[in-house]
């Protein structure tokens, strides 16, 4: 199949129309806005709905009602517009309904910037909803990688029950990639609904007894053997779920951990450092949630210091120091507000971290 | 009149790759001191938060091309849809060469026509760049589309067509080759004459034998960092 040249935020709504999304809820917001605005004139097209809602905590919610009539609910948002979300997505892991959301971040906290960040890491893996409840996230780098993850989440997100989310950044939105589209997956008509997701509300025709969707459970005892269940479906997702990608780990003093841009900027200076005699390599996580902690098990023995490098003030750090169980000391190289570092600054400061540590 | 009219005016379809386009001309007409006195590039790009030949506000002035944005010099990063009034000055300025860069499709191109009065016929060129492997413009027919509904936005005529297929990394000769014959059946449908083809710097000498003129673009929109695979 040939390639074609999109803007990320374009390419992102027709991979999840080609994987079938038959209803899309949104609320503008910078730097996915193109987003809203793809889906507003292509998804009616391919057959589906197309609302735009009057908030985010209004664009959850219509996706909650769509995906529990068996619909295939796509939203998407940026950094602030995902925290007023949070309650829904809550609702929507215990209710057990399937729901892909992208997330096309920006600075915080706050309204924050609309420059690139990534400072939505801890928000994105540990959830702001209440209770407990975890949602599993993708972290493409590029355009091609987040339209393969986007196709590939509707098929997690209805097999597990439970929303699945992309965290992409405001870079990957808003540049342009040559991309190949996978295929078109037909919409499942409404009367195939009821057979392929039997839980789903769809009128008490099909059904010899009658569904009922909900997030209430007064009893303590059926609250906790609900949550139990979940929690079964989440060790499931731990097992299979975990994705990563490792860059010359055997030989390398440095190991960089980067996920999204943060990854295309850290393979720009690993391959500066070899110029320079230094062997870095790098491990990039696709799965925030499950974190590939066995990725870290791959590091060789010449590696001298592992860097968490973030456009944030250091989030996943913490998962990275989990991973690295005091085995090599942890630094962090990190920008934040919107900046982007140069693949010149990572250099700089990985060196000076070395220094330290030798 | 060696370069030109001296106003040129970049419009086309979201994402053809005009900005790129834009400062590169910039940047090609100082280096060869095209300017009889000044050189200035107008960002009027209301479009898009990111991709801004603002951003390149530093290394135009640099070069001695003065960047005209938003009233904020393009340095609070906002999506503000606003210009400075100081764009004018460019435009009214007799002695200023002065390529205007605007954003994509006809919402892009609307912001042309309270410029309208500097903008007479025969007197400036209005480039409208094609690129085929955009999925809007992927026929004549839709390119041509673009165009027409560009003119009704700006209220001025497109007087030339620039070629600029490419899929970034993935760009070959051919894929140059074959944007300029798009182009050409571009003009044939607008009337509207294809005047060149860009392609990528490490490209131009394999189409130094091209019946076409190439014009070469840099990548100064486009960080090395953003094409480098994991």
């Amino acid at each position: 199949m040939s390639k074609v040249l999109m803007k990320g935020n374009e390419a992102f709504g027709e991979a999840a129309i080609r994987a079938g999304c038959n209803c899309y809820f949104g609320y503008p917001i910078t730097p996915q806005n193109e987003i809203p605005e793809y889906m507003s004139h292509e998804l009616p097209k391919a057959g589906g709905k197309f609302l735009q809602a009057e908030s985010e905590l209004a664009a959850v919610s219509m996706a909650y009602g769509a995906a529990a009539s068996g619909g295939r609910a796509f939203i998407s948002t940026s950094s602030p517009g995902l925290s007023l979300m949070q309650e829904g997505l809550g609702f929507i892991c215990s209710a057990e309904v399937p729901l892909v959301a992208l997330n096309v971040s920006r600075g915080g906290p706050g309204v924050g910037g609309i420059q690139p960040g990534q400072a939505d890491y801890i928000q994105v893996t540990r959830g702001g909803y209440n209770g407990d409840a975890k949602i599993p996230v993708f972290a493409p780098a590029g355009i091609q990688e987040c339209v393969d993850l986007i196709y590939e989440a509707f098929e997690i997100a209805d097999k597990y029950r439970n929303p699945v989310l992309i965290f992409a950044d405001g870079m990957m939105g808003q540049m342009m990639e040559p991309v190949e589209l996978p295929e078109k997956r037909e919409i499942v008509p409404a009367e195939k609904i009821s057979e392929l997701k039997p839980w789903a509300i769809t009128g008490k025709d099909n059904h010899p007894g009658r569904n009922v969707i909900y997030s209430l459970r007064m009893e303590p005892n059926v609250l906790e053997e609900h949550v139990e269940h979940l929690f079964e479906k989440y060790a499931e997702a731990e097992r299979e779920l975990v994705r990563y990608k490792t860059q010359g780990l055997e030989d390398a003093e440095i190991v960089f951990v980067a996920f999204g841009t943060m990854s295309r900027l850290c393979a720009e200076a690993i391959e500066l450092l070899e110029e320079q005699g230094i062997k870095a390599g790098m491990i990039r996580p696709i799965s925030l949630w499950p974190f590939p902690k066995k990725a870290f098990d791959e590091i060789g023995p010449k590696t001298k210091l592992v860097i968490s490098t973030e456009l944030s003030m250091g989030q996943m750090i913490d998962d990275i120091r989990l991973a690295v169980m005091n085995r090599w000391p942890v630094g962090l190289i990190n920008r934040t507000g919107g900046i982007v570092p140069s693949s010149l600054e990572i250099v700089e400061r990985a060196k000076k971290l070395l220094e330290g540590v030798k | 009149m060696q370069y030109g009219p001296r106003k040129i005016a970049v419009t086309g379809h979201f994402g053809s790759g005009k900005t790129e386009f834009a400062v590169s001309l910039a940047f090609a007409l100082a280096r060869l001191g095209a300017a009889e006195e000044r050189l200035a590039l107008c960002d009027l790009d209301i479009e898009n938060p990111y991709f801004r030949s603002r951003e390149q506000g530093a290394a135009l002035e640099e070069a001695g091309i003065r960047c005209y944005s938003d009233p904020f010099g393009g340095r609070n990063g906002s999506e503000l849809q606003t210009i400075s009034a100081a764009v004018r000055a460019p435009l009214e300025d007799e002695g200023c060469r002065v390529i205007v860069d605007c954003g994509g499709d006809n919402s892009g191109a609307m912001v042309l026509r309270q410029f309208q009065k500097y903008f007479t016929l025969g007197e400036y060129q209005l480039l409208c760049v094609v690129n085929q492997n955009r999925p809007g413009t992927d026929t004549p027919e839709k390119a041509v589309a673009h165009l027409r509904a560009i003119e009704q936005a700006s209220g001025l005529e497109v007087t030339g067509l620039v070629s600029n297929s490419h899929l970034i990394r993935y760009t070959t000769a051919e894929t140059v080759t074959e944007g300029w014959e798009f182009a050409k059946q571009v003009e044939t449908l607008s009337g509207v004459p294809a005047l060149c083809a860009c392609c990528m710097e490490s490209i131009a000498p394999q189409l130094k034998n091209a019946d076409f003129d190439v014009f070469p673009i840099g990548m100064y929109m486009r960080d090395t960092y953003l094409d480098k695979q994991v």
